[in-house]
């Protein structure tokens, strides 16, 4: 219930914490929101040398329209997406997928590039963003370079994101998508989706099913393809290898991953504006 | 107007409504030292060693204690009828029998001093074979606690007919299923906790205790001390359920540390900690039999229970006996069997736990009734009408010698079945058949009945006019949640003729209140409540002769009436004239004559989505009769807390360990503890007929939500999909095994 | 011999005003929020009922919103406000979420309900009402009790969401 003893560095700006990431590397430990880190670092599942609280750059909270993308900046929490007029307009998505996180302490505190920087293969906003096929910016005192989403993960926990580098920013392509849905499937009680599908377009995202979030690519052809909705679900968990384990089987995840896959496209077509 | 029956808001809310009660974590002692305790992490293994040098040299660090360390004796299993040779050590000396079992406690000066130390300690375990399936422990093929030669730890029987005679004979269906009644954690939200301080009066023990005296005979005797030499009190306590009704090794530890060290030492469980190592509940291994005739006429009953009592035999390993006694449950079921085996496993020991192996008797009958009612095409509603104890019945003995003292069983059933409309409920669940619809509709059943008080222990009470005309009361209850200050101080007031307000509660101090059997087993009304009633019935007695001898008249011609005593001449004195020095008081010791038995009928709506196997608790109409209600605005909320723990385990909530014996279950991360999204509102409906086993009329209640409601969600979730041929799920109804039910019935 | 020239340091100077009252303290880097308000400043209204961030009993106000203080090094909520059960009532006078607890029996043991009431303070100036039975219920979706089963509690809510569009 106590985190082992560690150091604390808030920083003042965001050019500081370039800085400083640039000259120590991975000693430091970004702190965002801390809803993931300070469980971990209490349970002692995890330890740190130093924290760099990025809780106060305010300069990375904002929404803004940027011409051909919606821009969110990292340090954005989700609660303030859940009334974003932006986001109400672009990516209402990312709404429902911000009202799906935990609860409302948790809504407060965690951040957009907190949820993306975990790497949690079930997250609920990082699997919007996948289907929104949005890009996240990752910073260093060099300059900046754009990832996919869908690529920023490469294992839970882990992510492309170098020792010198933060997460800053992340972009929806404007115009949003016509149609969209999000699904997701917890355990009741238990904070996190067991499976969880978003929908943008012809695009569609599924966490739970893998290591990272992923595309269901098969469903996405099948859809450009002009196979029905519930023909393209079918193919929901090809090539996915879901985890099998107390929260729930392998088989069941699979089984899950057509249903919601189904039901989202089914919801994304009748909200066609 | 008498205050029996009224909705008087709780005196105790405020303080904790507006700076938070008084919990052991709460109290500031000068000087105290804290106290981690260092956990197996491993199921079952030979102890090598404990390498705590490095701990000891940590900063802050008092001292590192491990079983060579402790010199004091094995504690004794909870109950004489438990197999004596398996003793539990304070600290595991030889062996580890269960991941969380205490290997080391480390002392330091602050808390989180203590933490980091305690992940210095290391453990160095020879792995034995885990054993965590109850039914391979009893082939005895492994044996746990070697001394004793085996893992039974409890055998019970029961046959009506004896001998050999059939069971089921004139039976024309039998029906059999196997089924588990889940391990499940108790979870108060305050864990375990507790600071020793010695003096030169011995032990000060604060605790958080269902029971203060008998945590003090406990710990007297574990530690070898005269029990004068050791008080037990509570503050405020953060829930227990059954699971704080005995003072358990950690306890007898820390008082022994805090005497070794001659240091107030405090010890806070992390709720981690407590999932592995505080109890559980339930843990039974169900096998039924159900005989009938087609016309719905229940000729027999059989149930054969494994009990798991894990690692070391607690109080969970006598609950059979409870299941045993309740077996016919409210109906006349007139040819039974009965068998248990409770074995140790490399498990967690499992306690009592709201409703303490009665919830386990009424899950396995109510489920065996609906499979019967399924099985010859008459509406369970119907069979249990013609089987449910006819209301001029009572008082009834059973087969298994439960001795039921009144009530109208099949009243309570019409009630929840007019209160939940169930008509329209088997005409829209129809519809939904007929549609094909992806949410079908279930609805589910329970009636039963429940045995509470029913140890029979007597309990004490006093009360006292002060000097200012304030009455004090002295309980021997041991509340912690239940709202006792509010409710003794109206049946004091009521009887004193004071206001509520007038009257101060004291209770859960053994240096205050010399005798008590505590809180648990809905016992507390129906004892404490009736003592706090008579001291104060003796307390006007001793007023009228104190008023007779100040009035100058005969004590047969004081009339007392609104708090005043008044002699024949009108002249009148009050409670504050006759207090004098040292006040007026008066004790009682109320010995109950029986158990009480409060009843009822539970109904579940629930919604299964066919396609995820997703159950949605749409409605729960819950008919309850407890007797007289003395403040039913607690009593109100003592059956929703029963409710949605019944729900809890119906719906969510399991203990579960790997086959090395691993928790999986560990944290609330992987326990789904129940929430406020997971439930709906509660229909309740109160029956109140009069018990005519004590004055007040009062029945037990405390449990009835957990006992009840869980057979009546599962048979919901059942009936959902009963027409596509699943005959059972087990609890906890999860989405995936629902849909593993509805894969297999049709495949 | 090497120079340290990691930024930062294991112990950090915290002020916070807590229930409007400025606090100072210096902590161990370490520290959580809830240790701080307990142990340092000696409100124990906030209480420990988990360590996985999921009962919600240590709930507090952070600049108004509900926050787990639990889940927040005591050094980032520096320069915050914070709200406690203990700051809630305006002397002998309940806040209404208080006085609606009372009013429907919403707490028995007491320890999940200082987070409880400050989750539904939270709750209620978030959100504009009037408020869904479904809406509070998912409200109170970070704070456990085992003892009521929420029912009054959900009650006392909705109670003080319809009083203050009545009045």
């Amino acid at each position: 219930m106590i985190p082992a003893h560690l150091r604390y560095h808030r920083a003042g700006d965001l050019t500081e914490a370039l800085r400083l990431r640039r000259e120590h590397g991975d000693l430091l430990r970004p702190l965002a929101g801390g809803q993931s880190l300070l469980p971990a670092l209490k349970l002692r599942r995890d330890a740190v040398d130093t924290l760099l609280d990025l809780g106060r750059l305010t300069e990375l909270s904002y929404v803004a329209a940027r011409g051909d993308h919606l821009a969110i900046g990292a340090l954005t929490r989700y609660h303030l997406l859940l009334a974003d007029p932006l986001v109400a307009r672009h990516a209402p998505i990312l709404a429902t997928a911000a009202a799906s996180v935990g609860d409302p302490q948790v809504r407060h505190a965690g951040t957009v590039g907190g949820a993306l920087a975990q790497a949690d293969p079930a997250a609920d906003l990082p699997t919007a963003l996948v289907a929104l096929a949005a890009t996240a910016v990752l910073t260093s005192v060099d300059g900046a370079r754009l990832v996919p989403v869908a690529e920023l993960a490469v294992a839970p926990g882990v992510t492309v994101c170098r020792p010198d580098e933060l997460l800053t920013e992340v972009r929806v392509p404007l115009p949003g998508p016509r149609r969209w849905s999000y699904r997701t499937f917890a355990r009741p009680a238990l904070e996190w989706s067991l499976v969880a599908v978003a929908v943008a377009d012809g695009r569609v995202a599924l966490a739970g099913m893998d290591r990272t979030i992923r595309r269901a690519t098969a469903v996405e052809t099948a859809l450009a393809e002009g196979a029905s909705a519930t023909a393209a679900a079918a193919y929901a968990d090809r090539d996915c290898e879901p985890a099998d384990d107390v929260r729930g089987s392998a088989d069941y995840r699979r089984h899950l991953s057509r249903v919601l896959v189904a039901r989202a496209l089914a919801d994304a077509v009748e909200e066609r504006r | 107007m008498s205050l029996i029956g009224r909705p008087v808001r709780r005196t105790e809310d405020r303080v904790l409504l507006t700076t938070g009660g008084t919990y052991v974590d709460d109290v500031v002692v000068p000087g105290a030292l804290e106290l981690v305790f260092v956990r197996s992490t491993v199921a079952h293994g030979r102890l090598r060693g404990v390498d705590t040098a490095a701990a000891r040299r940590a900063p802050g660090v008092v001292a590192v204690f491990t079983a060579a360390d402790v010199d004091l004796p094995p504690l004794p299993p909870e109950a004489g009828v438990l197999n004596q040779k398996m003793t539990t050590p304070l600290l595991a000396d030889d062996v580890v029998r269960f991941v969380g079992e205490p290997v080391a406690a480390v002392v330091a000066t602050g808390r989180a001093e203590a933490v980091d130390a305690a992940a210095l300690v290391t453990v160095d375990v020879d792995p034995l074979p885990p054993l965590v399936d109850p039914h391979e422990a009893l082939t005895d093929a492994l044996v746990l606690h070697p001394d004793a030669g085996t893992n039974m730890v409890l055998k019970l029987g029961f046959r009506r007919p004896a001998g050999r005679a059939e069971l089921h004979e004139g039976a024309e269906v039998v029906i059999r299923q196997r089924m588990t009644n889940q391990r499940v954690a108790p979870g108060p939200l305050e864990a375990r906790a507790g600071l020793a301080e010695w003096g030169p009066d011995g032990l000060r023990y604060r605790a958080g205790s269902q029971a203060v005296h008998l945590w003090r005979a406990q710990l007297a005797a574990a530690l070898g001390e005269p029990e004068d030499r050791v008080r037990v009190v509570n503050g405020d306590v953060g829930g227990a359920f059954g699971s704080k009704a005995f003072a358990s090794r950690e306890d007898v530890l820390l008082a022994w540390a805090a005497r070794r060290l001659d240091r107030p030492v405090r010890w806070a469980e992390t709720r981690s900690e407590s999932m592995v190592a505080a109890g559980h509940g339930r843990a039974q291994q169900q096998s039924a039999e159900l005989g009938g005739t087609r016309d719905g006429r229940i000729v027999s009953y059989a149930l054969d229970v494994v009990q798991d009592a894990g690692a070391y035999p607690r109080i969970g390993s006598i609950l059979p006996f409870w299941t045993r006694t309740m077996l016919t449950g409210p109906y006349r079921i007139d040819r039974a069997r009965f068998s248990s085996a409770s074995v140790t496993t490399t498990t967690t020991p499992v306690v009592s736990y709201r409703g303490a192996g009665q919830p386990e008797a009424v899950a396995a009958l109510e489920r065996m009734i609906d499979r019967y009612a399924a099985e010859i095409g008459l509406d369970p509603a119907e069979v249990r009408r013609r089987n449910l104890l006819p209301p001029e019945s009572f008082p009834v003995t059973t087969l298994t010698r439960a001795r039921y003292d009144n009530g109208d069983y099949p009243a309570a059933l019409e009630r929840v079945l007019a209160e939940a409309d169930y008509p329209a409920l088997r005409a829209e669940q129809s519809a939904r058949r007929a549609r094909g619809d992806v949410c079908q509709l279930g609805v589910g059943l329970s009636t039963f009945v429940e045995l509470t008080g029913a140890d029979t222990r007597s309990e004490y009470a006093s009360a006292r006019i002060q000097p200012d005309g304030r009455v004090t009361v002295h309980s021997g209850t041991c509340p912690h949640g239940q709202g006792h200050g509010t409710a003794w101080a109206m049946l004091a007031a009521d009887v004193l003729g004071v206001p509520v307000e007038r009257v101060d509660v004291v209770f859960s101090d053994t240096g205050a209140v010399p005798a008590g059997g505590g809180t648990g087993g809905s016992r507390s009304l129906q004892t404490g409540g009736m003592a706090v009633r008579e001291a104060a019935l003796a307390l006007v007695e001793r007023g009228r002769d104190a008023a007779a001898a100040r009035l100058g008249v005969p004590a047969g011609t004081v009339e007392f009436t609104g708090g005043r005593f008044r002699a024949a001449s009108g002249v009148d004195v009050g409670w504050a004239d006759l207090a004098g020095g040292d006040g007026l008081s008066a004790e009682a010791t109320f010995q109950p004559s029986a158990a009480t038995c409060p009843y009822g009928a539970h109904l579940a709506v629930v919604e299964v989505d066919v396609e995820t196997g997703r159950v949605t608790l749409l409605r729960v109409v819950a008919v309850d009769d407890a007797g007289v209600l003395l403040n039913p605005l607690l009593a109100e909320g003592q059956v929703h807390g029963g409710l949605a723990q019944g729900a809890g385990q119906a719906l969510v909530e399991e203990v579960r360990f790997a086959p090395d014996g691993t928790p999986l279950h560990g944290d609330l991360h992987r326990y789904a503890m129940v929430g406020a999204a997971e439930l709906p509102s509660f229909d309740t409906v109160a029956m109140q007929t009069p018990t005519p086993v004590n004055p007040l009329g009062a029945k037990g209640l405390g449990e009835s939500g957990a006992v009840g409601l869980p057979p009546a969600v599962q048979n919901a979730v059942v009936d959902a999909v009963r027409h596509l041929g699943v005959r059972h799920v087990d609890m906890p109804l999860t989405a995936e095994r629902v849909w593993s039910a509805i894969r297999a019935a049709t495949a | 011999m090497t120079i340290d020239t990691r930024p930062g340091a294991a112990t950090v100077t915290v002020t916070v005003t807590v229930n409007g009252r400025p606090q100072r303290r210096e902590v161990p880097a370490r520290t959580l929020l809830v240790h701080l308000i307990r142990e340092e400043l000696a409100l124990t209204g906030a209480t420990v009922g988990c360590d996985t961030s999921s009962c919600g009993a240590c709930t507090v106000l952070l600049d108004g919103r509900s926050a787990k203080s639990c889940t927040l090094l005591a050094a980032q909520a520096d320069g915050a406000e914070i709200g406690t059960v203990e700051g809630l009532a305006d002397g002998d006078r309940l806040h209404p979420v208080q006085e609606a607890f009372r009013e429907h029996h919403a707490l028995q043991c007491g320890f999940c309900t200082p987070g409880m009431v400050l989750a539904a303070v939270s709750l209620l100036a978030e959100h504009p009402g009037p408020l869904t039975e479904q809406e509070v219920r998912h409200g109170l979706k970070g704070n456990l009790c085992r003892c009521t089963g929420y029912h009054n509690i959900v009650r006392a809510v909705l109670a003080v969401d319809a009083a203050r569009h009545a009045g």
